[in-house]
């Protein structure tokens, strides 16, 4: 198994009426609610709850990328993996992913990338998402029909771009570029491992298969209602014959709190959970999906986005709704092992992105919830899948021997003598 | 009126014919049209119609290489060529009105007399156009019509909105229709036609509703600064779907082209 401690980075003072005063959380939220010098904090002490969780043996650490978003203050997720890469030594950074139309050119990505993964030694998980139709039509502009072909065609240049080793011409509709030749380039063979972050489209199981690139649901309704989603993929893996049902094959997102018992845990965490799930996902349903976004083919098996309003409208969930609908997998280290079990078996994945930052859950909180879960329900998940143990198609290949950052010998009292 | 089909270089196209008279060629806009469309039967009255559909609207075939505005215009002069008319009366609604005056920019001399109505194709950042595509059904009303509950009843005629397969038909029509619309009309509808305008010879005429919201009146005076000699007719308690609310003015308002 191969767990990263993921944090969506919400923005944690929304105010209690956020829902009944304004439209949407995303797109056009109101920019008074940020308040900049606190960000200052806010940033900070999600880095160091990253780095935290980096030194208690999670697999990886990851970040994504959001716009104008009150749940997700991580436009730039590089940044964030930039200084993760420095500050941490041994966790894959997985940043899932870059929104990889949006960039122009998408060589842009190749090279941050390349240099993420450089620094880090090797520790780099790339994830290529479509964007969510908030992120990439509403604010990022982009014409909704046209961007998976824009998707496409970046994704083939940041691959070529990758892989090629002399420099050459990309005539695409979207990008002209003469001389493409990025320099640095990646220290992983040919390239770092490709997630690919999805929602039940099936162009996109299709273009993982044949890629050997990890499909991710990062869905945040838990594991009971991503079970037809994933059972969709699971089938066209077979169908499409590809050669094995690998589990690290598929990813998944999970909202996880952990406490000494059940109690506990809603005790600790009701409030935070609350926080995300009737505040930062109030989403204005006219921003869900712009029309031409989703394939005519997606539509038409079902497949809704998450943002879009669920039958019967928005309700207030509770903190019962909320664990007994598996939104959250949240109790006793025993009762979170349970559920866990029941997730990865169930769904067959083997990458499980943890969300254990929760809306506006303060740090401490935060810690003792990872800590529980690192020191005593990881350990009994680990091997669950002991057939596919050495399957490294789809996790990071570090360098042996990586270096300590901040190991500059002392400051030279003279003029250093030259090596011979 | 009838609906049949015509090959073009690049997909089938689906168009709506009917009526005696000139020939007169009508661009729908972003919602599409149907054969029992008012204005078509006012028009119909003098002039021998013809609506195509864009491609993806209604049952038409979907055309994936039709991606910016040049493919938009160039299609519909092969729209044109197809039918084998020369120098039709040219009339466009919203996006079809966008269509039709980068048709007549771009080649001035194939159109005499253009009629625009309530087009689409220029911005003013002092009157910013709602975004048509973030807009939920239930407040699309308001924005299109004069009469928002008279409009309501219009869109939802014949739908049976409580049917389960309702929304995914929906979903799957919207995603055909808008999204094809999208690719000149998101996220800003203007592709560079104000710079176009001034190549526009033919005899013009614009066409307002008093009360459009969707896309204000105050556009009307762009285009008609834009294009030397254009006539603006401005209807009453009409709103941008001005087409189903007074369609016998509009067809009036057009007879002035001939």
């Amino acid at each position: 198994m191969k767990f990263t401690w993921f944090n969506l980075m919400p923005w944690p003072y929304l105010p209690d009426d956020f829902r009944e005063t304004n439209r949407s959380v995303w797109v056009d939220i109101d920019q008074r609610l940020f308040d900049p010098a606190k960000s200052h904090e806010v940033y900070n002490t999600y880095m160091d709850l990253l780095e935290y969780a980096g030194t208690l043996g999670f697999d990886g650490i990851g970040v994504n990328e959001h716009h104008q978003n009150g749940y997700g203050i991580m436009p730039s997720p590089n940044i964030i993996a930039a200084g993760l890469a420095r500050r941490t030594k041994d966790p894959a950074i997985v940043v899932l992913g870059n929104s990889i139309a949006l960039y122009n050119p998408p060589v842009r990505v190749a090279e941050e990338f390349a240099m993420l993964d450089c620094i880090s030694g090797g520790r780099l998980v790339a994830g290529f998402p479509v964007g969510t139709s908030m992120d990439t039509n509403f604010c990022y502009g982009q014409i909704p029909s046209l961007t998976r072909e824009k998707y496409q065609e970046a994704h083939d240049l940041i691959i070529k771009a990758w892989t090629t080793r002399d420099p050459f011409a990309f005539n695409g509709r979207y990008n002209k570029l003469r001389h493409v030749n990025i320099w640095p380039r990646p220290i992983q063979q040919p390239h770092p491992p490709v997630h690919i972050p999805g929602g039940g489209s099936v162009e996109t199981y299709d273009f993982c298969i044949d890629n050997t690139y990890s499909y991710s649901y990062l869905s945040f309704s838990g594991y009971l209602r991503a079970q037809a989603l994933m059972d969709g993929y699971w089938r066209r893996v077979e169908e499409r014959g590809a050669p094995d049902k690998s589990p690290y094959r598929a990813g998944f997102a999970q909202t996880i709190c952990v406490a000494e018992t059940d109690e506990e845990a809603e005790r600790l965490y009701a409030e935070h959970v609350s926080y995300f799930y009737n505040r930062c996902l109030h989403v204005y349903p006219g921003f869900a999906d712009a029309p031409g976004y989703r394939t005519i083919k997606t539509i038409q098996t079902g497949a809704l986005s998450q943002y879009a309003p669920p039958v019967g409208g928005y309700a207030q969930l509770t903190w019962k709704d909320l664990v007994e609908g598996g939104h959250v997998i949240a109790g006793s280290p025993e009762t979170v092992r349970q559920r866990m079990e029941e997730l990865i078996k169930g769904l067959h994945v083997g990458n499980i992105f943890c969300l254990m930052h929760v809306g506006n859950m303060p740090a401490d909180k935060c810690m003792y919830s990872t800590r529980l879960f690192a020191e005593k329900v990881m350990p009994k998940l680990r091997n669950i899948f002991p057939e596919y143990a050495d399957d490294t198609r789809f996790w990071c290949k570090p360098l042996e021997h990586r270096v300590t950052a901040g190991a500059l010998p002392a400051a030279p009292a003279r003029a250093p003598i030259p090596a011979e | 009126m009838e609906l049949k089909t015509v090959q073009t270089p690049h997909v089938p196209v689906r168009y709506i014919t009917g009526g005696a008279g000139p020939a007169l060629v009508f661009l729908h806009g972003a919602g599409g049209i149907t054969p029992d469309d008012p204005l078509l039967a006012a028009l119909a009255k003098g002039h021998t119609v013809y609506a195509p559909l864009v491609p993806g609207y209604g049952d038409s075939e979907e055309c994936g290489e039709i991606r910016d505005m040049l493919d938009f215009t160039l299609h519909s002069w092969d729209v044109v060529a197809a039918l084998g008319l020369t120098d039709p009366i040219l009339v466009g609604h919203s996006m079809g009105g966008m269509i039709a005056a980068e048709m007549a920019a771009l080649q001035p001399n194939d159109v005499s007399r253009l009629g625009l109505i309530a087009p689409a194709g220029l911005w003013d950042d002092d009157h910013p156009i709602p975004d048509l595509f973030a807009t939920l059904p239930y407040e699309m009303p308001a924005l299109l019509f004069h009469d928002a509950e008279a409009g309501a009843a219009l869109l939802t005629a014949g739908r049976d909105v409580t049917d389960p397969g309702f929304l995914q038909t929906y979903l799957v029509t919207n995603a055909r229709q808008l999204g094809m619309a999208g690719r000149i009309l998101f996220p800003i509808p203007e592709r560079g036609l104000r710079q176009r305008l001034y190549r526009i010879r033919a005899k013009t005429v614009l066409v307002w509703g008093d009360s459009d919201r969707l896309i204000p009146p105050v556009y009307a005076h762009a285009f008609k600064k834009g294009i030397a000699g254009a006539e603006l007719v401005s209807i009453p308690e009409a709103g941008h779907m001005v087409t189903l609310e007074r369609p016998q003015a509009v067809a009036d308002a057009l007879g002035r082209l001939g």
